[in-house]
């Protein structure tokens, strides 16, 4: 395949170019929302049939956590748009800098997914045997909140009278949070990694006015991981906050 | 077909209007609406997701063979839901209790 300049043989212009990357993108995409569907529709059956189950599992995550996550995905999203405009408008500096600023962002994400993760260790959330969902009522840590620990064992108790195998399905709840903010991560990884890629391209000066669609395609997947978690974060955060 | 530039307040604005929906989707959280917390966190959620393919995504700014294909997505993904949906509520309740499963496999 010859290149002339920025063209590939196979186009006649920059433009065409440009609108064919765009158009396969935007079909992988629409693949990827599959991809997701499936995992969100096997979550609106059990949800719909364990409710109960999905509503305790929802209020052991950490809201502060999954705010702030939310809060720096939506921001490394705007960072991921600046530099968008910047590569277009010939901005070379300023292109290189919000890319790095969208990777950082995004690796604090997986850094608190990090720390979520943890908690959900320690706490025996984790589905297989060991799975207990009442484990941290029954084993407070010395500086958990006494008063949070009596309202957990408070509504883990009604929980068990309404639902007698609490425990089984609010394993179906986690095996959901991890199988999905897990294959968001991975998305989130690779991600990262192309941004490490287009970081370099950028330095070396590829990227000009009249070419910049890897900057633009890798942004539009960047926010297509953004719309995947603006849909988790309620989904698996705030089922069932008003107890 | 000159391509068109979003200006940074565009991107700045929209961000903050996620922001605000964000605060939004968590306090709505908060109140008992019974069966209509669901319903409110996927109307804000599908409003945050419109404007960031609008605006971050440049749909709004994009041939329409992009939009055929933003629409297919939303399309296929509807058929899937709807079509397993009609299929489970019309079924009776307990098609996946635990019992039928063991009882299928003799134990």
């Amino acid at each position: 395949m010859h290149r002339t300049g920025e063209l590939y043989g196979q186009f006649e212009t920059l433009e065409q170019q440009k609108e064919s990357a765009a158009l396969g993108m935007w079909i992988f995409l629409s693949t990827e929302v599959l991809f997701f569907g499936g995992l969100f529709m096997t979550y609106t059956l059990n949800r719909h049939y364990y409710g109960t189950a999905f509503g305790v599992g929802s209020n052991t995550l950490d809201l502060k956590l999954g705010g702030a996550n939310t809060i720096i995905l939506i921001l490394s999203s705007l960072t991921m748009a600046m530099s968008v405009w910047a590569s277009h408008v010939g901005k070379r500096k300023q292109t290189t800098a919000f890319l790095v600023a969208t990777l950082v962002l995004g690796t604090a994400f997986l850094g608190i997914k990090v720390i979520e993760y943890k908690q959900k260790f320690d706490h025996h959330l984790v589905p297989g045997y060991h799975f207990q969902i009442d484990y941290r009522a029954q084993h407070p840590a010395p500086n958990d909140d006494p008063k949070e620990i009596e309202a957990e064992k408070e509504e883990l108790s009604k929980a068990f009278a309404k639902d007698p195998d609490l425990n089984a399905h609010a394993q179906l709840y986690f095996s959901l949070y991890f199988g999905m903010t897990g294959l968001h991560a991975l998305h989130m990884i690779i991600g990262a990694g192309m941004l490490v890629w287009l970081i370099r391209q950028s330095i070396i000066g590829r990227f000009t006015t009249t070419y910049n669609t890897p900057v633009e395609m890798i942004g539009l997947y960047w926010h297509f991981v953004d719309i995947v978690w603006i849909y988790l974060f309620p989904l698996l955060y705030l089922i069932d906050r008003h107890r | 077909m000159p391509e068109h530039i979003v200006p940074p307040k565009v991107y700045v604005g929209i961000f903050l209007s996620l922001m605000v929906l964000t605060a939004a989707t968590v306090a709505a959280a908060y109140v008992n609406l019974g069966p209509f917390n669901i319903v409110i966190a996927l109307a804000i959620a599908s409003v945050k997701a419109t404007l960031v393919v609008l605006f971050f995504m440049h749909a709004r700014y994009s041939p329409g063979r992009t939009h055929m294909v933003i629409i297919a997505a939303v399309f296929w993904l509807a058929i899937m839901l709807a079509l397993t949906l009609s299929d489970y509520v019309t079924r009776d309740r307990d098609v996946t209790v635990n019992a039928q499963i063991t009882g299928m496999l003799g134990t």
